[in-house]
């Protein structure tokens, strides 16, 4: 006998029947279709904005372009959604800070998502002490109020766009882990994990060729819904002067900002606030119908 | 029973000074310094500054100092680098205000959470299942700060409704029910829209919940007997349903005390939220240490007591 023949792989399982299925039941909901197509406009609204900001290139106008003259101005046809107290256009502004929202969402998902994934995969693999200690110190971070742990680390720290990412991933990836670490636990006990195993298959090589892709639909959903969290985080943080510094238009510094003027010019909160909202809805809306989606996979089975 | 708090109790306490170590370095480790005055200034002699730094611990080297926070903590010496009052007496008055707050806000989520994740439940799959899963994606969708701005500033505009602070101040009030039901209005808004995410989180879970029980074997068996789609839905699924609602109240609490530092501070509301972020800008040590471990350790007896009622309520659960 030769080699074991190779079992199936991340891609084998990604390109072939149950994920294709379960993109097919996506695709017949029609909130899960809509909810993705807005997030694909705002993913493109900010990639374009972003790169055209590296050239300098701006629409419509410069977000940091002041001009006195024109400022508090409301909603016309020169400025869409109106203009701010030194004259900036809020469209542009809105549009300008559309990537840094974006930006800031993904990476701390990312960073949140590579802990949570290592901690939890560790966990349930392992089990024994390693996995008591683990879970002790998740149980230790959830004791903390969220928000209040980021509020104090970014204000001690100092509030640059790289220290909210970090922070925000490293206090959020405790729920990653205790579903990780879950999934770990039922899979390791398969059938297909024990003969891995006796084909004298290594760990590491156990827990990301078999194990991992099998747990991908829920890790995936938790990405997608963390998204949305984050960014909701570091709108707050904006509102209280602890985000992304000025003039960087931020979603939530531009309704900061503004609240100072609302009384005479309504357009600086309600336009960001529906901006956040809007981007924040769609992502748990596709998330949810991805839920969905992969659930009724496994219902099936 | 006994063996199980007592247990619990032990690792609490672990965990509560693992907590109080890590949150002290995350404060004192940091960049900046808590001086009232810049680092520079030569208006201040050395001999001030010295004395400033005797008096707060702030010579001695990190774990000294962690120690005698917490010795001075729980003496009740600890004092507030911004005012020198004991930080005890300054988180002790804004504790009512945020547990009124909290369990106003908590109340408000559970009822409508539940109202709404049993409606959804009762109707899964049709059009309303649909329409109040996306309300409550709306509801988690909602910046809380930016509801509460727009709250605030609409009824200023439009009304002349107090909505700042605990009371009305300057006002006499003749009795005490009226005195109670002006707290009672200005705690009613926040409460509202720091419980907007909480009802669509509850209304998820009793949803989800509702769904799996009415999988279970004995809701077959009530079908079979030939008992209605109402009474077997509200009477055997319902109850069996709400268990795991309580185990949530326990994760709740920190969420909602961190979620206040926004609310509390639009509302102009003084409670710990406020407090700990004007510690935080004020770099006031003390009081963000002490701040820290009381809350964790309200949350430590919270899940405590969840885990407890989840056992008094469902015989089935075993403490061990």
């Amino acid at each position: 006998m030769t080699a074991a023949p190779p079992l199936p792989s991340r891609n084998a399982t990604a390109s072939s029947g149950p994920g294709r299925r379960s993109l097919a039941r996506f695709r017949k909901n029609p909130v899960g279709v809509t909810a993705a197509a807005i997030v694909g406009l705002l993913f493109l609204v900010a990639l374009v904005t972003g790169i055209g900001a590296c050239f300098g290139v701006y629409f419509p106008y410069d977000p940091n372009a002041t001009n006195l003259a024109q400022k508090l101005r409301a909603p016309d046809a020169a400025h869409w959604l109106g203009t701010d107290n030194l004259g900036r256009d809020v469209l542009s502004r809105l549009l300008n800070g559309s990537y840094i929202s974006l930006t800031v969402g993904f990476i701390a998902v990312a960073v949140s998502l590579s802990i949570g994934v290592a901690v939890g995969a560790v966990s349930g693999y392992l089990g024994g002490w390693v996995d008591n200690v683990l879970m002790r110190i998740v149980d230790a971070i959830l004791c903390f109020p969220t928000f209040f742990l980021i509020l104090t680390a970014v204000a001690l720290l100092g509030p640059s766009i790289i220290n909210i990412i970090v922070i925000i991933g490293l206090v959020s990836w405790t729920g990653t882990a205790r579903l990780v670490r879950a999934e770990f636990l039922t899979l390791r006990e398969s059938e297909y994990v024990r003969a891995a195993r006796t084909l004298g298959q290594r760990s590491p090589a156990i827990i990301f060729r078999h194990i991992l892709p099998n747990a991908a639909a829920p890790i995936i959903v938790t990405a997608v819904i963390g998204i949305p969290d984050a960014i909701l985080t570091e709108a707050g943080l904006s509102f209280l002067g602890f985000g992304v510094q000025p003039p960087q238009a931020t979603w939530g510094n531009i309704i900061s900002d503004g609240k100072t003027y609302f009384l005479d010019a309504w357009w600086l909160i309600v336009f960001p606030g529906l901006a956040i909202f809007v981007a924040a809805l769609s992502f748990y809306l596709a998330g949810d119908a991805l839920r969905q989606a992969a659930e009724s996979r496994s219902e099936r089975k | 029973m006994v063996t199980f708090i007592i247990r619990r109790l032990l690792i609490s306490t672990v965990l509560l000074f693992l907590i109080s170590v890590v949150s002290f370095f995350i404060i004192t480790l940091t960049p900046g310094s808590p001086y009232p005055w810049g680092e520079l200034n030569p208006k201040i002699s050395p001999q001030v500054k010295e004395a400033f730094k005797k008096k707060f611990h702030l010579d001695r080297p990190l774990y000294e100092q962690y120690w005698l926070n917490m010795k001075g903590l729980f003496s009740g010496t600890l004092t507030s680098i911004k005012d020198d009052r004991p930080v005890l007496d300054r988180i002790g008055e804004r504790l009512p205000a945020t547990v009124r707050l909290n369990v106003l806000a908590i109340v408000i989520s559970l009822t409508f959470g539940l109202l709404l994740g049993v409606y959804a439940a009762r109707h899964a799959g049709t059009l309303p299942d649909l329409l109040t899963s996306i309300l409550a994606f709306v509801f988690i969708a909602l910046p809380g700060f930016w509801v509460s701005n727009l709250i605030v500033i609409g009824l200023v505009k439009f009304t002349d409704a107090p909505i700042l602070g605990t009371q009305t101040y300057g006002t006499d009030f003749p009795n005490l029910v009226s005195l109670w039901l002006d707290q009672f209005w200005h705690l009613a808004l926040p409460a509202m829209v720091l419980s907007i995410g909480g009802i669509a989180v509850q209304s998820r879970y009793i949803r989800a919940s509702m769904l799996e029980t009415l999988r279970e074997d004995y809701i077959r068996t009530a079908r079979a007997k030939g008992l209605g789609d109402d009474v077997i839905f509200y009477k055997h699924a319902l109850r069996n349903s709400i268990r795991p609602l309580i185990t949530g109240i326990g994760g709740l609490l920190p969420a909602l005390i961190g979620g206040s530092v926004i609310i509390e501070t639009i509302f102009a509301y003084p409670g710990l939220g406020r407090l700990g972020y004007e510690a935080v800008l004020e770099r006031d040590y003390p009081t963000l240490v002490a701040l820290n471990f009381i809350v964790a350790a309200l949350v430590l007896l919270g899940n405590l007591i969840s885990d407890l009622l989840y056992a008094v309520v469902d015989p089935r659960v075993r403490l061990e």
